[in-house]
């Protein structure tokens, strides 16, 4: 198991007024992301417990993409990855801010 | 759009009852089933409630440990729910995943009024924790009794990838009543275990027909191990809950020993059939052969003809 | 200890537990007074729908009719695996077996399982673990999950196992494990007549309510169990 943390600036806060998303499962080449609203606006962070090693060279330029486009400004990412492709992160990570998004009901 | 439209169109999507029940992750089922918005959740995935077992084999931890826990409504009315995720672990009862729901069960024993849903999906016990995850159900199975013991409903739905085995499948025959569908097993050996151990001539896990045949929802819901048979679908799942919740017997000496009758009888009736279609034919079925590829709205007519669901035996 | 010598230092005076086809059922005179029931599996059989069917009949047939403990003694092998025990809905006899013990329990009629040989799985579910006190005696060998089925699946050899556990009670088979997960309240000594041990027991059994979890975690067997059990309980309270 490895563990990996990578921490950004982001351009803008994150919309919406929910505290706390999940989405995924732990599988194989599957991924669970917990997204919790608890960071400075200007702050990310994704933290990452994976099964794969030697890989972090790709988790940093996947989240550094995703930081670039969605700037989720506030929002600390928790992951843990059952060796899930570059793009079911990408995607995971993207449901999880749209989760965040939506309005606390 | 009007910010009341939009609620209104995401509570309509919420009970999107078609969506496949197989298909969908613990907590969707969760989602789907209640009501919209009622869920609340027990020790959800924030508090990190890992399993302090699986680092040690290299395994990835799931940060609800493949079990989801809470409270809800099920047309008004508050239950009690449990979702194990099939896809985590094969949705194994693992130290903390099993403490989860005893700790549910045993709430709902002491309030007494509040029924308990357990959406089974695993294939036993973990064995990566294996004496911890045998404990949990052990202890599961001593509160379930409890709590019915004390007239708490203890409703089982089981359509999962990981179906309802092992020691799941002993919680499950201790439950008051159980909805399956056509993708749900219910057994103790799985497949490759029975291959395993006594050769494929006496099993072989990769007839799916014969697997399906032997432990599958159509014949539990015509051998009697299941009480409602539903189609693959949120809605059915729904329906079927509320159903066996309105239906489901009380439990005492009284169901103990209609319970004996009935799984003596089933010896004395089907003891000696070779195979599912045998018991289906010994049941009065007409075209055995054809019940598994029945579509489910046909067979639950059939079954419904066939075998009356008997409240108060289980 | 054979099974008639742990049923002769169980009953000094005698007893009429027959071994019928590997299903033990019988009584014994307590020193007391009364009798104690007796079921089990003997002759590390595999635990079927034919041998359930009979134990939990006369489990329930007991509940009306009788008044002193019920002894579960255990020898067996797993669950019988065959196409015929799942055709004919196996979860559901080994469920009943559990429900008539626990019911039994909960109704006058203590339950304490001897686990004197091997147990495994789905027949471990269904006997001794439906009891409200399980005894082991030395040599007993309870088995959840062996290490060679485990070695296949996680692809680890023996030797690996073996050394992680070591330093967890969780997932590799024996007494002691079960023990200390809290499991098995109590290992006899074979030294001492049973039946002064069974006697000192009977005056001190612990009240009907399921402690494994506290006992795992006093033994550090089981470090979570009952925290996380008892939290959710405490939030399900509140939640009203």
């Amino acid at each position: 198991m490895e563990d990996l943390s990578f921490s950004h600036k982001a351009r803008q806060r994150a919309v919406g007024t929910k505290n706390m998303a999940i989405i995924g499962v732990v599988a194989s080449g599957n991924l669970e992301v917990l997204a919790e609203r608890v960071l400075p606006d200007t702050e990310c962070l994704v933290e990452i417990k994976t099964a794969a090693e030697g890989f972090g060279d790709v988790w940093d330029a996947v989240v550094a993409d995703f930081v670039e486009r969605t700037s989720p400004g506030g929002l600390k990412f928790s992951i843990n990855d059952g060796g899930a492709r570059p793009d079911t992160v990408s995607l995971r990570l993207a449901q999880a801010v749209r989760l965040m998004e939506e309005d606390d009901q | 759009m009007s910010a009341a439209h939009t609620q209104r169109a995401k509570l309509r999507a919420g009970r999107d009852g078609t969506v496949s029940w197989y298909e969908a992750s613990a907590r969707t089922r969760v989602r789907l089933l209640l009501d919209a918005g009622s869920f609340l959740e027990f020790i959800g995935p924030e508090m990190r409630e890992v399993s302090p077992h699986l680092r040690v084999f290299d395994l990835p931890e799931q940060f609800d440990d493949g079990i989801v826990v809470g409270r809800g409504s099920l047309d008004g009315s508050p239950v009690f729910i449990a979702a194990q995720e099939g896809h985590f672990m094969g949705g194994a009862f693992g130290e903390v995943h099993g403490a989860k729901l005893t700790g549910l069960l045993r709430a709902a024993r002491d309030i007494k009024s509040i029924p308990v849903l357990i959406l089974f999906d695993t294939g036993g016990v973990r064995l990566q924790e294996a004496n911890a995850g045998e404990l949990a159900i052990a202890e599961i199975v001593r509160a379930v009794i409890e709590a019915r013991s004390a007239g708490v409903k203890v409703i089982g739905l089981i359509g999962g990838r990981s179906g309802c085995y092992g020691g799941g499948g002993l919680i499950a025959g201790c439950s008051s009543a159980l909805a399956v569908s056509a993708q749900g097993r219910i057994a103790v050996s799985g497949p490759e275990v029975i291959e395993t151990n006594r050769g494929v001539e006496e099993f072989d896990s990769r007839d799916r027909a014969l697997v399906w045949r032997t432990m599958g929802g159509k014949h539990r819901r015509l051998l009697g191990g299941a009480d409602a048979f539903v189609d693959d679908t949120v809605q059915d799942f729904r329906d079927a809950a509320l159903e066996l919740l309105r239906s489901a017997g009380d439990f005492g000496i009284d169901t103990l020993k209609a319970e004996q009758s009935r799984l003596e009888e089933r010896l004395q009736l089907f003891g000696t059939c070779p195979d599912a279609v045998d018991i289906w034919k010994a049941e009065g079925v007409p075209d055995a052969d054809a019940i598994p590829a029945l579509p489910a709205d046909q067979f639950i007519s059939l079954a419904d003809k066939v075998r009356r669901i008997s409240r108060d035996a289980r | 200890m054979t099974l008639d010598e742990m049923l002769a230092s169980l009953f000094p005076d005698g007893h009429d537990v027959r071994n019928d086809h590997s299903v033990l059922l019988g009584s014994g005179p307590l020193r007391t007074g009364g009798r104690a029931l007796v079921i089990g599996i003997a002759d590390r059989a595999a635990v079927g729908a034919d041998e359930a069917i009979r134990l939990s009949s006369y489990v329930l047939s007991s509940i009306e009719n009788g008044s002193g403990p019920i002894l579960v003694i255990v020898d067996s092998d797993s669950q019988r695996m065959s196409k015929r025990q799942e055709l004919l809905g196996l979860n559901e006899y080994l469920a009943h077996v559990a429900k008539c013990l626990i019911y039994a329990d909960m109704h006058g009629r203590p339950t304490i399982g001897i686990l004197y040989g091997h147990s495994a799985a789905g027949a471990f579910l269904a006997t001794a673990l439906a009891t409200r006190v399980l005894v082991g005696l030395p040599g007993a060998d309870p088995v959840v999950m062996d290490l060679p089925s485990m070695a296949k699946v996680t692809k680890l050899s023996i030797e690996v196992l073996e050394e992680k556990a070591k330093s967890t009670a969780v997932f590799a088979p024996g007494l002691r494990n079960l023990a200390q997960t809290g499991a098995v309240h109590i290992t006899w000594d074979e030294a001492v007549p049973l039946v002064d041990q069974l006697e000192a027991l009977l005056g001190d059994m612990p009240d009907a309510r399921d402690r494994r979890d506290a006992l795992g975690k006093e033994r550090s067997g089981r470090l979570k169990a009952a925290d996380i059990a008892e939290r959710v309980r405490g939030l399900a309270l509140q939640a009203r």
